[in-house]
């Protein structure tokens, strides 16, 4: 049977001065023009964690706001006040970044990260008090070194400073003295996806109401790489985040594909729980720094405050079939294969109406898609136009040249089959996956049938293929069917079968 | 001839708009060389 989605987990972080200090917008200017004036301009465009706090996208991404109010409040929110203003939501939360420093050094387990006391002591309630924070967790938080020692450790030791109101509280120490895959810039890169996932986790965990011990399996997909000078790309962000977040029988692995791995992911979940190897298995992704600010030189340059502030993570709980929760359908896939071409339309076609023709199904019968929902705030000031409706235009003009859609009704389609982006620019945040917590309550709620998840990669990024990439799949409501624990109708009717036959022949023994 | 016939061409693709390739694909037809295209992404 198909598996379904039992919980999900979104969370941001708010990380105004890792946008100075750690994107890769921001570190290049340093070095190509250190005295430009976008870097003395840069600053006085941060947000205050209450205005993150008070930003529609934000809320719609943590579950306060569902994407249909979002849409009823137009396609700008730059300049609006979100009329809920709270940091924890129906999917996870809004942290701000001193307490994930904290996380930060809860995650490390190499003591690269060193905190300053008083900066420990100011915030370490906050963790004791978290509510997803167990005591083995909160047990892990050190209690700091004295200022002058990560002062040393960043003026001489090459370590990556941590900053928090512009001032210097703490560091990621380099693993190694000249290994640069252990550098103190990529162990500050993948602690904080790791403490991310980490926290993304502990809430997919409690919104699917299940015990930590039953997850067997954790796939992360983000679009870093941990290992050493001999193994770059090593691995297993997984199995380190599940260790943190408590999950005593989990192992688990990492899969890639730029911003496709989430979507790829979730397919490869899905398939190990309907065949059965694992009951419970959780997809998770932490944040990027690097894509802190990314745009931010149009932002600062249009008077807009910078935008990509905030760090994305997600997780997805996917189980066996309980009859309630929506399916993944594993019969309609979308694939972008190596013969498919990088033409918008090819793309769409091998990822939406290539699939869906496979099944007898239209493009018009699928409710809502989910493509890439990075917020227009961010991409249209930037150029990058606004990203999922470009994605639903090429969907609807496909469906109009299959014949499945009136050329008029278009306008009509992208409304009724689309969606508003509120997710950041975090790569493979946006893509496709913010909706699957949206989506598993209006199905619950009886309001949606079926969604198909597309994600969609850059592989040409890493300079080893031209090619681009995508997968995607159907999220469908629940037929109603319950997983019968593994033996079928058929099986116990062969049982029976065998039981008279041995039945019949002791008879036949008795005649004798 | 066409149009581009004698051009060298620099292509910037983007991922959200139209790929490096495809440009290229295009301006091969019109007759340029291409001496350099990739695809970048902003999102």
């Amino acid at each position: 049977m198909n598996s379904v989605v039992k919980g999900t987990g979104y969370i941001l972080v708010h990380t105004p001065d890792m946008v100075i200090h750690n994107g890769t917008t921001q570190t290049t200017e340093r070095v190509v023009n250190p005295e430009s004036e976008y870097l003395k301009e840069l600053p006085s465009h941060l947000r205050s964690f209450q205005d993150v706090l008070a930003y529609w996208p934000n809320q719609t991404y943590i579950g306060n706001v569902t994407p249909a109010q979002l849409a009823e409040q137009g396609t700008s929110w730059v300049d609006m006040k979100c009329s809920v203003t709270d940091r924890h939501g129906k999917y996870g939360e809004i942290m701000p970044q001193a307490e994930f420093l904290l996380l930060m050094q809860i995650c490390d387990c190499f003591d690269v990260v060193k905190l300053e006391k008083a900066f420990v002591a100011e915030h370490k309630a906050a963790i004791a008090e978290h509510p997803l924070f167990d005591e083995e967790m909160v047990g892990r938080l050190n209690e700091g070194v004295e200022i002058s020692e990560i002062e040393h450790l960043v003026n001489e030791e090459h370590a990556e400073g941590l900053y928090h109101n512009n001032k210097l509280v703490g560091c990621v120490k380099r693993a190694h003295d000249i290994d640069v895959n252990l550098s103190a810039h990529v162990m500050h890169e993948n602690l904080v996806s790791k403490a991310s996932s980490v926290l993304a986790l502990l809430h997919a965990v409690k919104n699917a109401g299940i015990d930590k011990s039953e997850v067997e399996y954790v796939i992360d997909c983000c679009e870093e790489a941990c290992g050493d000078m001999n193994q770059r790309g090593g691995g297993n962000f997984a199995k380190a985040a599940a260790e943190i977040a408590g999950l005593p029988n989990a192992t688990g692995s990492d899969t890639r594909g730029f911003c496709a791995g989430p979507a790829h992911a979730i397919v490869e979940a899905a398939s190990l729980v309907k065949a059965g190897t694992y009951k419970t298995v959780i997809v998770t992704a932490g944040g990027c720094t690097a894509k802190l600010g990314m745009n931010g030189k149009d932002h600062v340059k249009k008077g807009l405050p910078i935008l990509e502030d905030m760090l994305g993570g997600f997780a997805v709980v996917i189980s066996q079939n309980d009859g309630v929760n929506p399916e993944i359908d594993l019969s309609i896939l979308g694939r972008h294969t190596v013969g498919t071409g990088s033409a918008p339309q090819a793309v769409i076609g091998s990822l939406v109406a290539d699939p869906l023709a496979r099944a007898g199904l239209k493009i018009t019968d699928i409710d809502k898609y989910s493509p890439e929902m990075q917020n227009p705030d961010i991409t249209k000031p930037a150029g990058a136009g606004d990203v999922p409706l470009a994605n639903y235009k090429m969907i609807a003009a496909l469906a109009v040249k299959n014949g499945d859609l009136d050329k008029k009704a278009m306008p009509e389609f992208l409304t009724k089959h689309g969606l508003v982006g509120w997710a950041p620019t975090q790569g493979h945040i946006p893509s496709g996956v913010p909706f699957i917590g949206p989506a598993r309550d209006e199905m619950l709620a009886g309001e949606l049938n079926t969604a198909m998840i597309i994600g969609k990669g850059s592989l040409f990024l890493g300079r080893m293929t031209n090619l681009f990439d995508g997968v995607s799949f159907v999220i469908r409501k629940n037929s109603g069917e319950v997983e019968e624990g593994g033996v079928s109708t058929e099986k116990v009717k062969k049982l029976i079968a065998e039981s008279f036959r041995q039945f019949a022949a002791t008879l036949a023994v008795d005649d004798e | 001839m066409g149009m581009l016939e004698g051009k060298k061409a620099i292509i910037i693709g983007d991922r959200d708009g139209i790929p490096g390739p495809a440009i290229a694909e295009c301006v091969k037809t019109a007759g340029a060389e291409v001496v350099f295209s990739s695809t970048e992404c902003f999102v």
